[in-house]
């Protein structure tokens, strides 16, 4: 049996990043691992996932329902990728949320948080401030980090292999920064 | 050895480098294109790198290269290797010298792609060797060692991973990259490389005896292989073996078909020893129907029972149903999932600033009621705009849209094509058009860079595969070369200048040329050019919703009124479609 982890988001975000610290961490570990992510066209804008198993040596894809965690960089992605989570499996997401561009074209009414939380019925969820935590951090662009940070305790691996694989992932002169985004993540995910 | 977390693709790519391939070459196409990616990106690559201008272009280099006694790789994806699959048949009667591998990815649920064609039934037509890697490990080590069993069968290898080992990601054990000390020598020998009727008849003959040595070899090679558990038995191949290996019950023996041609007699050995046989493999029922052929009265379950479909991609949830439907033990039961939520959805589209949705929204607007033909490409995503109607492969939309005018189809017929699907099949096309007197608007969509499969450079862009300035191939030239007398080039952006271009063109009879030139946005981010952003002031903004039917992701409505995000990349088009010119350079507060 594997940890199945489900990270997803919009094309850019960054969820291929989030799922390659994972993956190092666990090579670093030692713990056999399998991802799967969404390349290609459909990155433009568009709805992405990354499956990330961890302790798993056959194949890449986790099943829908069986999910451990849910990681989501958009509060829509988050109720839209709910249904893979097994019962008792948790979600950590972003408050923000990017309406799709078709809503306005076509005059739908826009979701707005209370609805999108009401979606998310009795499944168990932490909301991070991951916008305002990354600018605190220093850059808005670590929000994926702060979101991994907020995460980490609920993940079986250590919290020192994965800022390793942090060191070895992120641009060189963005370490120390990402870094600082990882910790104020852990304590945002403590509240 | 060292274990490093790799995309398949480069896993597959550091495999190359282990053989000491001497030249790589392909045409981008998802799922393959970072092979060729990693290797071009590699600062300390051994081998020659270059994008090919064409999938039939990348293979016949690479058969030359082969010819040349040197190991050469070709990549592609699935539907490349139609494009490819000329040289492909004659090349197994003429076959190879230095180790030759085709690699063409499949894309079973098409992920990214026109069709699920299984190229599997490629290498059996044309009777070559085939691996079906089922993990990212396998997978490097099938196009590593694929090198010498194309020299050690004078063949070419058709290397078939799928979308989710090009795609997915492992911890894999990765050995030394060696170098190459080979040298070209093309020694001539007419009876081998000229296929003139008294020598292809020959060599057909050769090919032929080559194949029961081929079988047994694979076996030996441990490619195909079972492990024997009880009374029943399933039989699978490709990335489809990890799923089943996932779930299956442990008293149910397994076959793993990792290479093709399938041994008959090793099959049907296995086969006999059960019950009853289950086959599990993506798309065409290739192993199935060889099990058939072997079975006696042993029943065999899959596709052409209704246990397996014959579409789409397999998972571990539905193998196991699979297993289940047909009376086969598994080891997981699976809880049932809840329905996804009802949500807007967010399909992919095009970026904010780029210039396939100014063109398009042009196009619409000057030819009203006209049929438009598109091709492959960022620009199929017009598909939203209202734009593209018909789209089947690289190259079909000129061709199309000549044949729309020869069957006397009274509208107006405007196609759209990339710089470099033009490139790669659409010229062919156009001098046809021309050639035979088509009355059709052609409007080539250049953004200098191959943009949906990763931005990969092409003779349009002004540099190689390795970052090497060549000259940049002239678009205009070729165009008024095939006869066009009518060939514009401007801007999108300049949307008066663009539409008044398209009027001109709509005017006039014959084959029309407007090339709609303007560098990809993610270019442009990425060279650093910043055209600072747009912002709509608020008390001007009389909530009419132009801007917001133009589509752009950068455009938001809030209260009634528009407003622009930091997605805004500067293009400056919004600014000449709001009719009361509420919308400004932003004006930081």
């Amino acid at each position: 049996m594997s940890f199945d982890v489900m990270i997803v988001g919009i094309g850019g975000q960054g969820t291929i990043l989030t799922s390659n610290i994972l993956g190092r961490a666990c090579v670093l570990e030692g713990i056999p691992v399998r991802g799967a992510e969404t390349h290609g066209m459909a990155q433009r804008g568009g709805s992405v996932e990354s499956q990330i198993r961890i302790g798993q040596q056959f194949g890449p894809l986790i099943s829908p329902g069986n999910a451990d965690l849910l990681l989501s960089f958009d509060l829509i992605e988050t109720v839209r990728a709910a249904h893979w989570l097994k019962p008792d499996g948790s979600i950590f997401t972003s408050r923000d949320f990017v309406v799709p561009t078709s809503v306005f074209m076509q005059d739908y009414p826009a979701p707005t948080e209370n609805m999108l939380l009401e979606m998310l019925g009795d499944k168990t969820y932490s909301i991070i401030d991951t916008r305002r935590i990354a600018e605190e951090a220093g850059n808005i662009l670590t929000q994926n980090i702060v979101l991994l940070g907020a995460a980490s305790p609920a993940l079986p691996l250590k919290k020192e292999s994965l800022q390793d694989a942090i060191k070895k992932t992120v641009p060189p002169k963005t370490v120390d920064l990402n870094l600082k985004a990882f910790d104020m993540g852990i304590e945002a995910g403590k509240l | 050895m060292v274990v490093h977390y790799l995309l398949g693709n480069e896993a597959i790519a550091h495999g190359c480098l282990e053989a000491a391939v001497d030249v790589a070459c392909g045409y981008p196409g998802t799922p393959s294109s970072e092979v060729i990616d990693t290797l071009r990106m590699d600062p300390d690559r051994a081998c020659k790198v270059e994008w090919s201008v064409n999938e039939k272009v990348a293979f016949e280099q690479a058969l030359a290269v082969s010819w040349c006694g040197m190991r050469a790789i070709c990549t592609m994806k699935h539907v490349g290797l139609n494009v490819a699959a000329d040289p492909l048949m004659t090349s197994a009667y003429t076959g190879t010298k230095g180790g030759f591998v085709i690699l063409s990815a499949d894309d079973p649920y098409a992920h990214s792609s026109q069709n699920e064609q299984d190229s599997r039934c490629y290498a059996s037509f044309a009777r070559i060797p085939c691996l079906d890697p089922s993990t990212l490990q396998e997978a490097h080590d099938m196009v590593r060692d694929a090198f010498a069993l194309s020299e050690e069968f004078s063949l070419p290898v058709l290397f078939r991973p799928t979308t989710r080992i090009c795609h997915s990601k492992s911890d894999v054990d990765m050995g030394e990259i060696k170098s190459s000390h080979r040298t070209a020598l093309f020694e001539k020998d007419p009876r081998q490389y000229v296929v003139i009727p008294a020598h292809t008849r020959i060599l057909h003959q050769k090919l032929n005896q080559k194949q029961p040595a081929l079988k047994k070899r694979l076996i030996e090679l441990g490619y195909n292989r079972y492990e024997l558990k009880g009374k029943t038995g399933v039989i699978c191949g490709g990335v489809g073996s990890s799923y089943v290996r996932e779930v299956i019950g442990p008293d149910v023996s397994l076959a793993i078909i990792g290479a093709y041609p399938i041994d008959e007699d090793w099959l049907g050995e296995f086969i006999r020893k059960h019950e009853k046989i289950l086959v599990v493999e993506e798309l065409s029922p290739v192993i199935e129907e060889v099990a058939r052929q072997v079975c006696g009265n042993i029943p065999v379950y899959g596709k052409k029972t209704g246990h397996v479909p014959y579409e789409g991609e397999l998972a571990p949830e539905r193998v196991a149903g699979y297993m289940h439907s047909a009376g086969f033990d598994t080891s997981v039961t699976y809880l049932s999932a809840s329905s996804p939520a009802a949500l807007p959805v967010r399909p992919p589209i095009l970026c904010a600033g780029c210039m396939h949705r100014t063109a398009m929204f042009a196009m619409k607007k000057v030819f009203r009621d006209a049929i438009f033909p598109s091709d492959i490409g960022c620009y199929t995503l017009g598909l939203q705009l209202g734009t593209v109607d018909t789209t089947i492969c690289m190259g079909a939309s000129i061709t199309i849209a000549s044949g729309m005018s020869l069957a006397g189809e009274p509208r107006d017929i405007v196609c759209t094509i990339g710089d470099s699907t033009f490139l790669h099949t659409g010229i062919q096309g156009l001098v046809n058009a021309v050639y035979n007197g088509a009355n059709i608007t052609v409007v080539i969509l250049d953004n200098r860079i191959t943009a949906m499969t990763g931005h990969q450079p092409n003779p349009t862009t002004g540099v190689t595969a390795c970052g090497v300035s060549t000259p940049s191939v002239s678009i205009e030239a070729i165009c008024r070369a095939s006869g066009a007398t009518f060939v514009e080039t401007v801007s999108p952006n300049d949307l008066t200048t663009f539409i008044n271009v398209l009027k001109e063109a709509k005017a006039r009879q014959g084959v029309k040329v407007v090339i709609a030139r303007q560098p990809c946005v993610i270019s442009e981010k990425r060279a650093k050019i910043n055209r600072g952003r747009y912002m709509v002031h608020k008390d001007l903004c009389i909530g009419c919703k132009a801007c917001i039917k133009f589509g752009c992701p950068a455009i938001e409505l809030n209260g009634g009124l528009a407003s622009i995000t930091d997605l805004c990349s500067g293009c400056g088009v919004c600014v000449q479609i709001c009719p009361v010119g509420a919308i400004g350079r932003e004006v930081k507060e």
